[in-house]
């Protein structure tokens, strides 16, 4: 088999595990969209942020010890602890439906019925306010995290495409980690959604504030659970990222992956989430090996995931799951 | 009574504001941001090395220094902002510590006569000053790094490269590019291959690249990389099993940042350096006692040693000693933007020099002329030891290759002085 034919197998295989790593992201922003019509501008900041937490409690890093170091003259850093990955991880998600329930009460609850771009103002206020908060309580510091997840190559693949094509491929162990997890989380939604009570709550909700609202479903307990849920995701997004780059400002960026990846899977639909994410990620990586390195000077990934969604949108504006968009007159 | 309040006023306001004999340092710094975990060891060693001089001496010459700092996020536009606020304060030099924002600012400080110190980034042929006049880049920039990593590999290849493959993974911005002409023309004296592989901005996606140098093995990979970039590079090198020995960043991809999020695995990793490493020197015991223990510490104080704090050290030094020269030139304490840069294009470092102020072996000696903005081009490599957390020198500072560099710079900077109607001489 030609070189160039294996290693385009090679970067297609790793094109469809950036793309579980991208839907990752955008099942977060998903999640809040279908529930409350709000795209949420800080679903990155909530990855950080609670990447951040989940390194800070593991560590045992004192929360804001820089301020209290400086107000009250102290020379505090450290607990002394070290948690276990999983207490850790437990903590973080509690903080996070802490964090889902804060935003809620203090603003969102206050916007009901309040036009889209509002919202949408209201979300990029509140990146900014946890991109400050974030850094003044954990500081801006690279953190490695380490919570047991493989990384690597994986050796059985490597050698199993060695006795095939006389070439190992490589797959990171972590996207492969990545992708069952992500495999699981979007199966435990969709069943969440279907067919538990709170999910088709959220489901009514998603549909008609009012008539929800109208039937005895409590608005804000729905919204403070599909912040939670998105908290969570982001906590997942988040691990998986930084355990690859370290736990650091950056991670916040991640959700300029996400963009495209909605654009064309639609938001409002979890399985486009996942799909979009597949097809970006694979398109992009393709594309760079095929022809953005051999003839555009390469770099071309970013470039092409944009204007692939772009096509999309012209074409078919909700995205390839998303709701048909129907105007009555 | 409303004219004692317009009288209190002015006077608060007299009071408040800053007294007109300090010798004025901006720092447009970078605490926020993608890069705040790089920018804020250097702010904080820029800072703390002017607090120590004033605690310690008084300042520079009887004059006390004022460092104003301005949060740039290492964003361009920003960068731009805090020069226009700051410029009239009096500020005598600025280190934009981003070639973005560098090349936004050279023809508005020398439009204003005020210099700037580029320290190893920026325009690497402002080295030429009789082109670039209010410009500076010493000790070194990013062509002599280009051939400082080339004279590295030949040295360890027993004087050749010939038939080895080179890769440059770069940051695909004006600063990650501004290597590969170096490189392209080091290639046809050296004989190696070059492979050019750019990474989008910020760089959190690599696998492309990385899948490319696995297919395409090449014997060694430079990088040209800055802050998430560079982590994800180094763990992108070790899942694919990429020799670290055979890694070699750019002084910007060196830090402790930049390998810490990788492990045990990352050992090995090079690094070329412009100063040297760690907190073993005399200069640190003041730094400590005038500076954090008394509670006037730029930042945590919990920087102190790390590789880009002694850099923002290094580039306080570097300006101080710019001062005195100027100072000592001029036979004034109080000196302008003008006198400043006299007191640059005249500087001279020698190791003498840098022992009496308690930093023996730093940094490579140089001297600078009207002609010569840059310094001589001398770096070294540095290794990281992942047991001991730290990097090191593995080599004395060595010049990069002049015959090179010289025509280069030469070559770009009158194609500047065209562009611009720039009357090129001293």
């Amino acid at each position: 088999m030609p070189d160039q034919l294996v290693f385009g197998m090679e970067v297609f295989l790793n094109g469809l595990m950036a793309g579980v790593l991208y839907a990752l992201v955008a099942l977060g922003f998903v999640l809040i969209y279908k529930a409350s019509g709000i795209f949420n501008y800080a679903q990155g900041i909530m990855a950080l942020f609670a990447a951040m937490t989940l390194v800070g409690l593991m560590e045992g890093i004192v929360p804001f010890a820089h301020l209290i170091n400086t107000i009250f003259g102290t020379n505090i850093h450290h607990f002394g602890w070290h948690a276990p990955a999983l207490l850790a991880i437990l903590l973080t998600v509690l903080m996070m439906i802490g964090f889902a329930w804060i935003v809620n009460v203090v603003i969102f609850k206050h916007l009901v019925n309040q036009e889209p771009i509002i919202l949408f103002m209201a979300t990029i206020g509140l990146a900014y306010f946890m991109d400050g908060f974030a850094l003044i309580m954990w500081f801006s510091d690279i953190k490695a995290l380490d919570v047991g997840l493989p990384q690597g190559i994986n050796a059985a693949i490597d050698e199993a495409t060695f006795q095939i094509f006389n070439y190992g491929f490589f797959i990171d162990n972590l996207d492969i980690v990545a992708t069952i997890v992500a495999a699981a989380l979007v199966f435990t939604l969709i069943v969440f959604a279907q067919y538990s009570k709170q999910g088709r709550a959220m489901r009514a909700v998603a549909d008609d504030h009012q008539a929800a609202l109208s039937v005895g479903i409590s608005l804000n307990f729905i919204w403070v659970m599909v912040w939670s849920l998105a908290g969570f995701v982001a906590l997942v997004a988040g691990i998986m990222w930084g355990t690859k780059s370290g736990v650091q400002f950056s991670l916040s960026l991640i959700a300029l992956k996400a963009l495209p990846v909605l654009m064309l899977g639609g938001f409002t639909s979890i399985p486009g989430a996942i799909i979009g994410g597949l097809i970006i990620g694979v398109g992009e990586q393709l594309f760079e090996f095929a022809i953005g390195q051999p003839f555009l000077g390469g770099a071309t990934q970013n470039w092409f995931a944009y204007v692939l969604a772009l096509i999309f949108l012209v074409f078919r504006p909700q995205g390839l799951f998303g709701e048909k968009i129907i105007e009555r007159v | 009574m409303k004219m004692k309040l317009l009288t209190a006023v002015a006077a608060t306001m007299m009071a408040a504001g800053p007294a007109l004999a300090d010798l004025v340092i901006v720092s447009t710094s970078y605490r926020t941001g993608p890069y705040a975990a790089n920018g804020i060891p250097f702010a904080d060693g820029y800072e703390d090395y002017f607090t120590l001089l004033n605690e310690r001496d008084g300042g520079i010459g009887g004059e006390p220094v004022r460092v104003v700092e301005c949060e740039t996020g290492y964003n361009t536009e920003k960068g731009v902002e805090c020069y226009e606020a700051t410029k009239g304060e009096g500020a005598l030099v600025y280190q934009p510590l981003s070639t973005g924002i560098t090349y936004q600012l050279i023809p508005k400080a020398t439009a204003d006569g005020i210099p700037l110190h580029t320290m190893g980034y920026g325009r690497t042929s402002a080295k030429n000053g009789e082109v670039f006049k209010y410009v500076f880049n010493y000790p070194v920039n990013y062509w002599d790094g280009a051939s400082l990593a080339i004279t590295h590999l030949v040295e360890q290849n027993g004087g050749t490269l010939d038939g080895k493959k080179v890769a440059l993974v770069y940051h695909n911005s004006a600063y990650g590019k501004e290597p590969i002409r170096t490189l392209e023309k080091l290639s046809e004296k050296h004989g190696y291959e070059l492979m050019l592989l750019p990474v989008d901005h910020p760089g959190q996606e690599q696998k492309a690249q990385w899948l490319q140098i696995r297919q395409q093995r090449p014997d060694y990979v430079l990088m040209w990389g800055w802050g998430v970039m560079n982590q994800v590079a180094v763990q992108e090198a070790v899942n694919i099993r990429f020799p670290m020995e055979n890694f070699i960043g750019i002084w910007w991809s060196g830090s402790e940042n930049d390998v810490k999020a990788a492990g045990e695995k990352a050992n090995g990793y090079k690094a070329l350096a412009m100063h040297n490493l760690g907190s073993d020197y005399p200069l640190y015991d003041d730094l400590q006692k005038y500076v954090v223990d008394a509670g006037k510490a730029a930042g945590a104080g919990d920087q102190l040693g790390t590789v880009l704090y002694n850099r923002g050290l290094y580039a306080g030094m570097l300006a101080a000693e710019a001062i005195k020269t100027a100072q000592e030139m001029h036979g004034v304490s109080d000196i302008t933007s003008q006198q400043m840069r006299d007191g640059m294009e005249a500087l001279e470092i020698t190791e003498e020099k840098m022992a009496s102020i308690g930093l023996p072996n730093f940094g490579p000696e140089f001297k600078v002329s009207c002609q010569n903005h840059g310094g001589n081009g001398y770096g070294a490599v540095s290794q990281w030891d992942a047991a001991a957390g730290e990097f090191k020198l593995i080599t004395e500072y060595y010049q990069s290759d002049q015959d090179v560099i010289q025509p280069l710079i030469a070559e770009d900077s009158a194609a500047f002085a065209a562009e611009n109607n720039i009357e090129a001489g001293c």
